[in-house]
């Protein structure tokens, strides 16, 4: 009798979401019923009061004056910001160490052990404290900062690099680049249709290359050099001008990086090693070349079997940014946690904090499984 | 730990009912011990000695409590907490008393529900820089970064100061004190803020203290309280009045050495009331006939607890200032037990 069972399923679905329902309802009537007896604040009105509190790292123009929501969205980004470079960064070195642990190379291989075996089983937080305090903040303070060529500057303030002011002029370096950028796709949809077509191969690699740098160097000569560098300057305690990295943020990407690179490149050797011999053997067998082998037969079929612990690691890396605690970096869980002692509303302040983190995750979860749809095995 | 805290205080609220009003003294004396919120370290106010036994002008006024509630000074649970955490663990229940250098102002007294019933130090926000930036004032530290702890009246009072010279700085804030001393020592920072005693009390953790100085300007004005839960009158009464009590016996010169004494012996009737010999005062409150005895047995009275923490023979070698009695020119003044 299927439909009998599946009317019992319904219901006891049913059942459960109301009971989920019903437990919500209650903690959050009985919270605000406590906290109303306790004559504790509540609500959502906070946000838009003004903040006090200066930020080290704002991407967006952020002052004392501006509000707890635009303090919430500073530290919003500056998660963002860690988390994507962390992410790109993580990648690639995890791909090369993952690589370098197959190696033919004795030495390299055991590098790349010893690396990801000592990373690995050492707790972020201690990483990130080696990285702010014994190797960041001891470098020497601005006066006496390591420079390279009098533009860069490296201090226990930051490193100091110069500022790019963009001229009128500088659209036509622009334009140049797109009309270069059209001419080599142009190129390869050319050249990729003859191989179609003909099956001869061209190179295009350093045409492209050459194209893309000189028209728009020429358009930047041609219009007369558009662009003026600012220079990083001492005065005063500091320098001015110029832009900056604080080393806060150096110290969470580096402890990020280098952490979730090693579980990464186990990842990618575990792909790797997933593919079974037969396959090269036979693409060897069939006189096809060792480079193309492996971007051609074996890469692609290890990536199927990288994307979805790959994606954890994504996923653990932008959760463990909240680590930043421990070295001052101004991300979203320090900004919350500011914000959350200044107004006493600490419900609220976790509420957003935990929609924040949940959205962040799914994104990243959703744009990776799409990710992994397409690169699976199409049966034919 | 910090990290279970923060999450579970607000679990707290969506599940347990909370503790009713007027309920905290007898909570306190069933549970036979005083949950007393400190610092997690800032000497002469809330610290833990060698032995690990805490000590302090903060950590007295929990002794003090706990000797009027129990007659017995050792009956306590020390809860040490960041400037972050604090008030949500005194919200919730965590703590009966946070004795933690916590400012008083108006937007904490009014929508947190705590009530701050005594202000047993007035302090205000100062500067510690190193003496080679060759600087005689804050108004010179244009540009500079400034290392402080997050969460804190001083992190705002600091970005006022700023503004209000049009001073271009960089605050670099940590959740602990530790790590704020120890990147500006490392020179992370030209200068660190937070209120002045706790700048002296601080400098002694430096690797050389003397090649840093602390400036003349107090920027803010900072009543460190004692802070309880809003609506239970009778325990912030307990504060009010215990506070008062030591104060008291410090202008009767009543001290832990001759209170026995001058309890048997003292014809002078303020001193009689204070210590129970006439009237019962104590009762009030519901405490014994000779609470404000134990008190000063345990502790003493304010003069010897601030110059056994914080006074000219400590390391701190802080004036009484601000603290001395009213009498005195100072802003200390206790209403009168009667």
């Amino acid at each position: 009798m299927p439909e009998r069972i599946r009317w019992r399923d319904l219901i006891w679905q049913a059942a459960v979401l109301l009971l989920v329902g019903f437990v919500i309802y209650e903690a959050s009537t009985n919270a605000y019923d406590n906290l109303q007896r306790q004559n504790i604040a509540g609500g959502w009105g906070f946000l838009n009061n003004v903040a006090g509190f200066a930020l080290s790292q704002t991407l967006i123009p952020y002052s004392e004056l501006s509000t707890y929501g635009r303090a919430f969205v500073v530290g919003l980004l500056n998660t963002l910001m860690v988390a994507a470079i962390g992410i790109v960064l993580a990648t690639l070195l995890g791909f090369i160490v993952g690589i370098a642990r197959l190696s033919q190379n004795w030495l390299f291989s055991k590098i790349a052990l010893c690396y990801v075996e000592f990373i690995r089983n050492v707790p972020l937080v201690l990483q990130l404290m080696f990285w702010y305090s014994a190797v960041l903040v001891p470098l020497p303070g601005p006066r006496d900062s390591i420079r390279l060529l009098d533009m860069f500057f490296l201090n226990n303030r930051g490193l100091f690099v110069p500022y790019a002011v963009f001229g009128e002029n500088f659209v036509f370096v622009v334009a140049a680049f797109l009309v270069a950028l059209a001419a080599v796709i142009t190129l390869y949809l050319y050249a990729r249709r003859r191989q179609e077509k003909a099956g001869d191969i061209i190179p295009l690699t350093i045409p492209a290359l050459v194209i893309l740098v000189s028209l728009p160097l020429c358009a930047y000569f041609v219009t007369g050099g558009p662009v003026t560098w600012v220079f990083p300057e001492l005065r005063g305690f500091n320098f001015s001008g110029g832009s900056r990295v604080i080393p806060e943020f150096v110290a969470l990407l580096l402890g990020l990086v280098l952490y979730t690179a090693a579980f990464i490149a186990e990842i990618v050797r575990a792909g790797i090693q997933a593919v079974p011999r037969g396959q090269t053997e036979a693409a060897l067998a069939l006189g096809v070349s060792r480079r193309k082998t492996t971007s051609l037969v074996v890469v692609p079929q290890a990536l199927r079997i990288i994307i979805p612990p790959l994606t954890s690691q994504y996923l653990n890396l932008i959760k463990n940014s909240s680590l930043a605690v421990a070295v001052g970096y101004p991300e979203f869980v320090t900004v919350a946690g500011t914000i959350n002692n200044q107004t006493g509303q600490a419900l609220e302040v976790i509420a957003i904090t935990m929609a924040v983190y949940l959205f962040l995750s799914l994104s990243t979860s959703a744009f990776m499984n799409w990710y992994n749809a397409r690169i699976a095995l199409v049966e034919r | 730990m910090k990290r279970i805290l923060s999450l579970l205080l607000p679990a707290a609220f969506l599940l347990a009912t909370p503790a009713m009003a007027q309920q905290t003294l007898t909570a306190v004396k069933a549970r036979g011990s005083l949950t007393c919120g400190v610092s997690q370290g800032l000497v002469g106010f809330s610290n833990p000695d060698e032995k690990g036994a805490w000590t302090g002008l903060d950590v007295d006024y929990c002794k003090a409590f706990a000797a009027a509630i129990f007659g017995d000074a050792s009956k306590i649970k020390y809860i040490p907490l960041s400037a972050k955490d604090r008030f949500t663990a005194l919200q919730s229940g965590e703590i009966d008393v946070l004795t933690r250098n916590s400012t008083l102002t108006m937007s904490r007294d009014t929508t947190l529900g705590l009530d701050f019933p005594v202000t047993n130090y007035y302090d205000g926000q100062g500067f510690l820089v190193r003496k080679s930036l060759n600087i005689k004032s804050a108004k010179e530290l244009n540009g500079a970064s400034i290392c402080t702890q997050t969460g804190t009246t001083t992190e705002l009072n600091a970005a006022d100061f700023f503004r209000a010279n049009n001073l271009k700085y960089e605050i670099v804030v940590f959740v602990t004190n530790d790590d704020v001393i120890k990147a500006y020592d490392a020179g992370r920072c030209d200068a660190y803020t937070t209120d002045s005693s706790g700048l002296y009390a601080e400098r002694l953790k430096l690797t050389n203290p003397d090649d840093h100085m602390i400036l003349p300007e107090i920027i803010s004005k900072e009543p460190l309280s004692v802070a309880v839960r809003q609506g239970d009158n009778q325990w912030a009464d307990i504060v009010r009045w215990t506070h008062a009590a030591l104060l008291t016996a410090e202008e009767l010169d009543v001290t832990t050495a001759n209170v026995e004494e001058k309890m048997k012996s003292s014809d002078n009737p303020d001193i009689k009331r204070l210590l129970g010999a006439e009237g019962n005062y104590g009762e009030g409150v519901g405490l014994s006939k000779e609470w404000a005895v134990n008190v000063i047995k345990a502790v003493g009275n304010y003069g010897e607890m601030f110059e056994r923490n914080l006074g000219k023979d400590t390391r701190m070698n802080i004036q009484r200032g601000l603290n001395a009695q009213w009498n005195k020119g100072g802003l200390q003044y206790a209403a009168p037990i009667r």
